[in-house]
């Protein structure tokens, strides 16, 4: 199953050129670029570990390639993200985020009902517990 | 990186001329002409580099081999004579010559890239290139990097760092690397890898007397003041007198007598309040403005303090 998170998600992954221009477009907007990692990709799930810190004053994209390279090399086997942060007054949010990594094998969820009072049904995302067991 | 065309007709015959001139590269030497007095070696060799551009830029369309030029850097001189300055505008120049994609210069000392204790090396020296990448890293005095008394200095771990991105991503940024002339040359001495991978040993030459007085001049046409020609008279002499004697650091003396000039023309002016001033008052050096420095009293000791860098 193909992990669907963040921008771009709905088409192919992202070449490495592709990812390039991607983060050239956020630092031309003076967007702090950030490079997150998880072994969790749970939807609910908003806190993914940072590679190093917030890149802020950056010119060129290279310097984000050069670390999501390093990062890669680590953490290969994760889900790894870039996410653009506009500082800007009224802003002051995540602009962009998108997948640049993903394991070889993907997590899989299931949808899981539970009924509560009488005929009322409530929902929750399960990760299933066969790829939970290995990352 | 990203913008290689990938050409499918190769051309045979260029227009040179239509060609520089495309290429922004008449302009940006004729602006270096103009801007920098003396400092030969440096324009030959920027106007060779950026001739290389221009023949790389025209056999790739020709369909023949090209690699990307190593264009890390090394200025070396007697304080003064201008190796930051040159930094600072090799940056626009190689960005207007498409060397570099965005042409910033970052600005560093041994502080900003080596650390004060394990670990902390790597990243402060890593978040510097990444900041350079595109544009241009500017290591002053970068002899203090090793320190040879100390093997475990944490510069030794930025220098490898230093090198391997120098070496790996030639066409993200350009390294240079400044200092006085001796003391780089142990620098380079005691780290080969250093040297190898610098492609241009740039040697700054003291200034001549012409061309100092020629500074002082451009320094006092910028800020609005004019020379009358005795004064243009003590200066020369000033200037004479001044390179003879101790701590002279070329054109940052210069400046600092410029600044002083300036001090004492004002002094001058304003000891007589009783009288009315008009705009050439105002902008002129007179010959006793420059003649109430200590140089022409031989006070060499006490004039070396403020001259200093």
């Amino acid at each position: 199953m193909k992990l669907t998170q963040g921008c771009f998600s709905y088409l192919p992954d992202l070449t490495d050129d592709q990812i390039y221009k991607q983060v050239q477009y956020c630092l031309t907007n003076g967007w702090a670029v950030n490079i997150e990692f998880t072994d969790d990709p749970h939807p609910r799930n908003t806190y993914w570990e940072m590679w190093g810190l917030p890149m802020f004053d950056l010119q060129d994209a290279a310097g984000v390639m050069m670390e999501l390279a390093e990062c890669r090399r680590v953490y290969g086997d994760r889900y790894i993200r870039i996410s653009g942060f506009d500082s800007s007054h009224g802003w002051e949010s995540v602009r962009i985020s998108f997948l640049v990594n993903r394991p070889k094998q993907e997590a899989e969820f299931e949808l899981v009902r539970q009924e509560v009072n009488g005929r009322a049904t409530r929902y929750t995302t399960v990760r299933k517990a066969t790829q939970h067991a290995a990352p | 990186m990203l913008d290689v065309p990938n050409p499918t007709t190769t051309e045979t015959a260029f227009d040179l001329r239509k060609e520089a001139e495309a290429a922004g590269i008449t302009s940006t030497l004729q602006q270096l002409e103009q801007e920098l007095i003396g400092l030969k070696p440096v324009k030959n060799r920027v106007r060779q580099i950026a001739s290389l551009l221009l023949v790389e830029r025209m056999r790739q369309r020709a369909g023949r081999a090209s690699a990307p030029p190593t264009l890390h850097m090394s200025f070396t001189g007697n304080p003064g004579t201008g190796k930051t300055t040159v930094a600072l505008r090799m940056a626009k120049i190689l960005h207007g010559l498409g060397f570099v994609r965005r042409g910033q210069v970052i600005s560093v000392t041994r502080d900003d890239l080596v650390g004060q204790y394990i670990g902390h090396t790597a990243p402060k020296t890593k978040e510097i290139l990444k900041k350079a990448m595109g544009g241009v890293l500017f290591i002053d005095e970068a002899y203090y990097l090793h320190r040879p008394d100390n093997e475990r200095d944490y510069g030794q771990e930025a220098i490898e760092i230093l090198l391997q991105v120098m070496e790996n991503q030639r066409e993200d940024l350009v390294v240079i690397l400044a200092g006085y002339g001796e003391r780089m040359t142990s620098f380079f001495a005691s780290n080969p890898g250093f040297r190898s991978r610098i492609a241009h040993h740039i040697e700054f030459p003291d200034y001549s007397e012409a061309e100092l007085l020629f500074i002082a001049e451009l320094m006092l046409q910028e800020r609005g003041y004019r020379l009358s020609s005795p004064a243009r008279d003590a200066l020369e002499r000033y200037i004479a007198l001044r390179r003879t004697q101790p701590f002279f650091s070329n054109a940052r003396s210069i400046r600092n007598a410029v600044d002083r000039i300036r001090l004492r023309q004002a002094d001058r002016l304003v000891s007589d309040l009783d009288r009315m001033l008009d705009i050439a008052d105002l902008e002129t050096i007179d010959a006793v403005d420059v003649l109430a420095s200590r140089v022409f009293n031989g006070g060499a000791a006490a004039d070396a303090r403020s001259a200093k860098p």
